[in-house]
């Protein structure tokens, strides 16, 4: 089962690896990983998205509180939070081809962001699920270079008085 | 009753310091150290560490540094002293083989909660990363095994950087930290005060147990037939022993004690029934497992306690008692989680379950005492007295020799340190210390030495194997040069005996790779080649004699025990097997008809 974790921490050297090492150790591979700033200067947030039972990010999530640098864990899903991703892709066009793309491209909000002789580049802010269909919808013209910055997520107003209640089980 | 604590309920040994002004960082830390109330310290020096060992020379202070012969006896001192007196345990090591020699103490110090401030030297920050000379990463290597680490960039960080060591240290589940410090950062100067207050952002380890959580826990005690407190060493951590007896004296109910709480309830006291799991016996173990309701408190269901998880306690509810709440429901699901200090939760259920009693709601718990009784008084530990000298005889003797005496033992890790947990009586808290968790040959030695350093007047014996002591013996020189007196019992088979067993009982005899050798080295005269006092014991009749002349000597001193090789532990629950099923000597074994 997939989980996104979205890991509060404090902006020191180090923070990453100790959090990445919980999940290295466990053996549990880490799919999707994104890394920035935040609200505030000396927090960084990490969201990273691990395929694992729910005991495992149960007894993960317990154990990134006990790193004295993290502040906050929250798991996400999908129906509770908004995530995003962006994604840079080139992919063959030649000069006949390009019409066809850059319309097929605008249905998965992809953006033309550079112009080759026989390639396009385009970008894309959505959700993971979009940027794969839109991937695939690519892939018969040639995928020169893909790379996507790994997700972000970011609670719903709607649903922050109704957060699960399930992490805080512990009185 | 309530049991004697000797050491203070909550040792703060916290000094205001009055120290301030310029000075460098190397001196910086010594002063921390003071304000700490650290007394004494262990390690050996090197190049990237020599700063602070210059300054240990050049300023006046009161820690006290011994030199010891190898960092991972410094890391296991440290442990002695800390699981002796419940304060911080303080180690330092060089740069690169320094720090990598301190890996087994810390690990072993991880495993088992307790607090230490590792300090070691860095080569100076322009070179890290380069490979310098006895450069490695050293809070990488130590990341996994610590509560928490410091590399020191700026000189000026250094005081808060060890006040938030010492308190991230002792405070919530102890465990140790590590300060890598760089040698230029050393040798630079700065404006040095001891912050007063400690502000960490994400560290919050003061919990109290929530009073609906602590009145349910209080009211299944009441409804069960057939209730156990299953204490683990989290109750000597939280420095919540007496309020464990009162708790427990107010619930009348059997108290299982693990490895690492033996002495943290009185092994004599008549509710205890002591030690449960792999080599636990079998009333402790049916006890566990009959059980209805578990009351966990600072005990973590690892498998050499429970066996086959899915076997272990099956109609048992659970109540689990921690400071920890990764540790809750990690192996076993908690019916009743309650996360909090021990100190502060105890005495609200003992409160909350005298008030139910006052209510006249409480389920008899008659005829379960009377059947743990039974199983008791039917299935003891037992051995036989023919052959050889048995490791038993000899743990019986210290036993009962000693038994006036105010002793704290340590042992290595094996069979002799199963014995010794069988046969041994510990009254007392942090009275028996041991490598529970890491399981580390060559903790004994130098644990025995940093336990006798805190307490000079006490007699501190090590049960060691003749195995273990051979991984740290080089600490009889740190023993004899400071005259710590501390004896070292070999428990000697001729073999990595506890290996053996397994291969004895689980790999048809092929005994591969553990023939020791009884006769090398020559443990009486390696001994008197340290200076210390060498003796030796072949048979029953001489037992007595070298354990009073080793006490009365107050000298270092080895004894060589030549014990049975072919004796094996018994209970045991094979690993992985369900601990309702033990097995046992043939000769021992009408208690099948019993088998629960
Ligand atoms: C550092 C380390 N290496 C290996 C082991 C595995 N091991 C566990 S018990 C044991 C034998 C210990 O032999 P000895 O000290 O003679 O004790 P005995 O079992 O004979 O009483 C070994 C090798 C260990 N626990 N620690
Ligand atoms: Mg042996």
């Amino acid at each position: 089962m997939n989980h996104t974790l979205s890991v509060l921490v404090e902006n020191q050297p180090g923070v990453l690896t100790r959090v990445a090492s919980l999940f290295a150790r466990r053996g549990f591979n880490i799919e999707s990983l994104a890394v920035g700033p935040t609200e505030r200067e000396d927090w960084s947030r990490i969201t990273l998205r691990v395929d694992c039972s729910q005991h495992s990010i149960d007894q993960v999530v317990k154990q990134l509180y006990k790193l004295i640098n993290v502040l906050k864990v929250n798991e996400m899903t999908s129906d509770d939070a908004i995530e995003r991703e962006l994604m840079l892709v080139r992919v063959t066009a030649q000069p006949k081809d390009r019409a066809d793309i850059i319309r097929l491209a605008e249905v998965f909000g992809g953006r033309v962001c550079d112009v080759g002789p026989t390639s396009l580049m385009f970008e894309a802010i959505e959700h993971p699920d979009t940027l794969y269909a839109f991937e695939e919808i690519l892939k018969p013209y040639g995928i020169k270079e893909l790379v996507r910055t790994g997700r972000v997520a970011m609670r719903k107003a709607t649903t922050e008085r109704t957060r699960s209640s399930r992490m805080r089980v512990l009185a | 009753m309530s049991a004697t604590n000797p050491v203070p309920a909550m040792p703060d040994a916290r000094k205001r310091t009055t120290t301030t002004g310029e000075m460098t960082g190397a001196e910086a830390v010594i002063r921390c150290l003071e304000a700490e109330g650290v007394d004494i310290c262990w390690g050996i020096p090197g190049g990237a560490i020599l700063p602070l060992y210059d300054a240990f020379a050049r300023v006046e202070h009161t820690v006290k540094h011994v030199l010891v012969r190898h960092e991972q006896g410094a890391g296991h001192m440290a442990q002695g002293y800390a699981r002796a007196t419940g304060r911080v345990g303080v180690c330092i090591g060089t740069s690169g083989p320094g720090a990598t020699n301190l890996v087994t103490p810390v690990a072993d110090a991880f495993l088992d909660s307790t607090p230490l401030v590792v300090i070691t030297g860095q080569v100076p920050t322009h070179l890290i990363g380069s490979d310098a000379f006895q450069e490695a990463d050293t809070t990488g290597i130590f990341m996994p095994i610590v509560k928490h680490s410091y590399l020191v960039t700026d000189v000026r960080d250094i005081p808060r950087v060890f006040r938030e060591a010492f308190h991230i240290a002792s405070t919530g589940r102890p465990g140790p930290v590590l300060v890598d410090i760089p040698k230029d950062i050393a040798n630079q100067t700065l404006n040095f005060t001891y912050p007063e207050t400690v502000e960490i952002a994400g560290y919050k380890p003061n919990r109290t147990g929530h009073p609906l959580q602590v009145e349910a826990a209080a009211e299944a005690i009441a409804r069960s037939r057939r209730p156990v407190l299953y204490v683990g060493g989290g109750v000597l951590n939280a420095h919540a022993t007496d309020e464990l007896a009162t708790f427990a004296e107010a619930v009348q109910v059997p108290v299982v004690t693990t490895l690492m709480a033996k002495g943290a309830f009185p092994d004599s006291h008549p509710l205890c029934v002591g030690l449960p799991g792999m080599h636990g016996s079998k009333f402790a173990n049916w006890t566990m497992n009959k059980a209805d309701l578990l009351v966990t408190i600072g005990a973590r269901f690892d498998d050499r306690v429970t066996g086959k998880l899915d076997t272990f306690a099956p109609g048992a509810k659970i109540i689990h008692i921690d400071i920890d709440p990764a540790e809750i429901s990690k192996n076993r699901h908690a019916d009743i989680p309650i996360v909090g200090e021990l100190k502060q939760v105890l005495p609200a259920l003992t409160a909350s379950y005298l008030e139910l009693r006052s209510q006249d709601r409480i389920v008899s718990k008659r005829e379960w005492k009377d059947q743990v009784e039974e199983w008791r008084f039917k299935h003891p530990f037992r051995y036989r007295r023919v052959g050889p000298l048995k490791t038993q005889y000899v743990m019986e003797r210290f036993r009962d020799l000693l038994a006036d005496r105010d002793v704290i033992y340590t042992t290595g890790v094996g069979q002799h340190q199963m014995w010794a947990a069988q046969w041994l009586k510990i009254e007392r808290p942090r009275h028996f210390i041991t490598s529970g968790g890491l399981g580390t040959m060559g903790f004994g030695v130098p644990a025995a030495i940093g336990a006798q350093m805190a307490f000079p007047e006490k007699t501190v014996v090590n049960i060691d194997g003749d195995g273990c002591f051979q991984m740290t013996a080089q600490e009889l020189a740190t023993a004899v040069s400071y005259n710590v007196p501390a004896i070292h019992a070999i428990l000697n088979n001729g073999w990595l005996g506890m290996v053996r067993q397994w291969q004895q009982l689980f790999h048809d005899e092929r005994y591969s790779e553990t023939l020791l050798n009884a006769n090398l080295p020559d443990y009486v005269k390696l001994a008197e080649a340290f200076g210390a006092l060498g003796l030796r014991a072949e048979t029953e009749e001489e037992v007595d004699a070298v354990i009073m002349q080793a006490v009365e000597s107050r000298r270092p001193c080895v004894i060589d025990f030549r014990v049975d090789h072919d004796e094996k532990v018994y209970p045991m629950v094979p690993a992985g097997g369900s601990s309702a099923e033990m097995i046992d000597e043939p000769w021992d074994n009408e208690w099948v008809e019993d088998g629960v």
